[in-house]
């Protein structure tokens, strides 16, 4: 197999996530989040209270995954941005370094234009703390290693 | 692809349930959904047809308990039978840490079990694992109904990597857990070796 896990330490977290709040403030965004591309919930930041991430982390990777199908059908690679336009709040969504995905909801205090200005500094930013945190993943002298059968059986009791 | 948070201290891991039309994939998670304390499992999502065919996927996220002070998380998805979605069940396996597979035990069924084994080793390929190292478990779903082929058959039609099976009547909850734990100690046993 050429995938391994996926290891996310303190450092990267804190990283992300000082990144996100930044773009928060810069975007005007309600709420932003950051996922991976199979739909777990890396971390968050803003409005998040009563919003279901873990079932927004899996529709967005959903929503890539399907428009990812759909532009191979035409010869694309992928469509790397997908903007969502609602009554009240817009989602703006983006695959940062292959393999992070980026999702900002915003209302009428911002604007897609300002969202996309940002989002594409606040990429690069992310996608280096990305390449940090697959190098941690390479050295995981790991948790997982560790278990015993009975660690694996103890949470059936 | 097991994601493992040392922030949060968690680790996840997604379960895809595959098979073909109707076996009963989505009633799995119905059932798991139904029977699991509301604190350990969140919304379930199901993209579904109006005919309640599952059209991109189910979604239900369960957290079990702790190992080694790390909570564990398992997504559990279903990807959609009918054959024509193939492009969407190739998508849906990306990822994936476990399959199981949950085969129609009607002997009517029998050309579409195989068809649909078939397909998740081709997909399985098609997203870069090995198909006979992927952790595996098989559900001989509807035990209940009459016309229904042996354990002995369905074994030798499907099971051909020898991988554990396990009757079950997803409708009234038979096998479920069990195929449920079943792929959890695989998967972590799996990730323990390190062995992919
Ligand atoms: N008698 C019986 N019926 C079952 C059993 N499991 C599922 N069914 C029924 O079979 C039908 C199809 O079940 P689903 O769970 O929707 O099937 P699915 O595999 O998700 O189908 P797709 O979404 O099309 O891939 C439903 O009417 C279920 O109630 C079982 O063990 N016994
Ligand atoms: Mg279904």
């Amino acid at each position: 197999m050429s995938q391994n896990h996926f290891v996310l330490r303190e450092q990267e977290y804190g990283a992300f996530l000082s990144a996100l709040r930044k773009l928060r403030t810069d975007a005007f965004a309600k709420v932003v989040f950051l996922v991976d591309k199979n739909g777990t919930l890396l971390a968050s930041t803003g409005e998040a209270v009563g919003l279901d991430t873990t079932a927004l982390a899996s529709l967005a990777a959903g929503n890539i995954a399907a428009t990812g199908g759909l532009a191979n059908l035409i010869g694309e690679k992928e469509f790397s941005i997908l903007f969502h336009e609602g009554e009240r709040d817009n989602m703006h969504i983006s695959v940062v370094g292959d393999r992070l995905i980026l999702v900002v909801i915003f209302d009428r205090r911002s604007s897609v234009g300002l969202v996309r200005l940002r989002v594409r500094r606040a990429s690069e930013e992310l996608a280096k703390i990305l390449v940090a945190a697959e190098e941690s993943t390479v050295e995981d002298e790991g948790v997982i290693e560790e278990l015993t059968e009975e660690d694996i059986e103890s949470l059936f009791r | 692809m097991s994601f493992i948070n040392y922030s949060s201290k968690e680790i996840n891991c997604k379960i895809v349930y595959y098979g073909p039309g109707l076996c009963g994939k989505t009633t799995n998670l119905q059932y798991i959904y139904k029977r699991m304390n509301p604190d350990a499992r969140g919304k379930m999502i199901s993209l579904a047809t109006e005919t309640e065919r599952t059209l991109f996927f189910d979604f239900l996220p369960l957290s079990l308990g702790e190992v080694r002070g790390f909570k564990t998380r398992f997504h559990l998805y279903t990807v959609p039978g009918q054959v024509f979605y193939d492009a969407s069940r190739r998508l849906i396996l990306r990822g994936v840490d476990g399959v199981v597979f949950c085969a129609d035990s009607q002997l009517t069924r029998m050309d579409a079990n195989v068809e649909s084994v078939e397909n998740l080793r081709l997909n399985l390929e098609e997203q870069g694992y090995n198909p006979d190292k992927v952790p595996l478990v098989m559900q001989y779903n509807k035990r209940d109904l009459p016309n229904i082929a042996s354990v002995a058959e369905l074994h030798a039609l499907l099971n051909l990597r020898n991988v554990p099976e396990i009757e079950a009547c997803a409708t009234t909850g038979i096998g479920v857990f069990e195929t449920l734990k079943a792929t959890i100690k695989l998967i972590l046993n799996d990730l323990r070796k390190g062995g992919r």
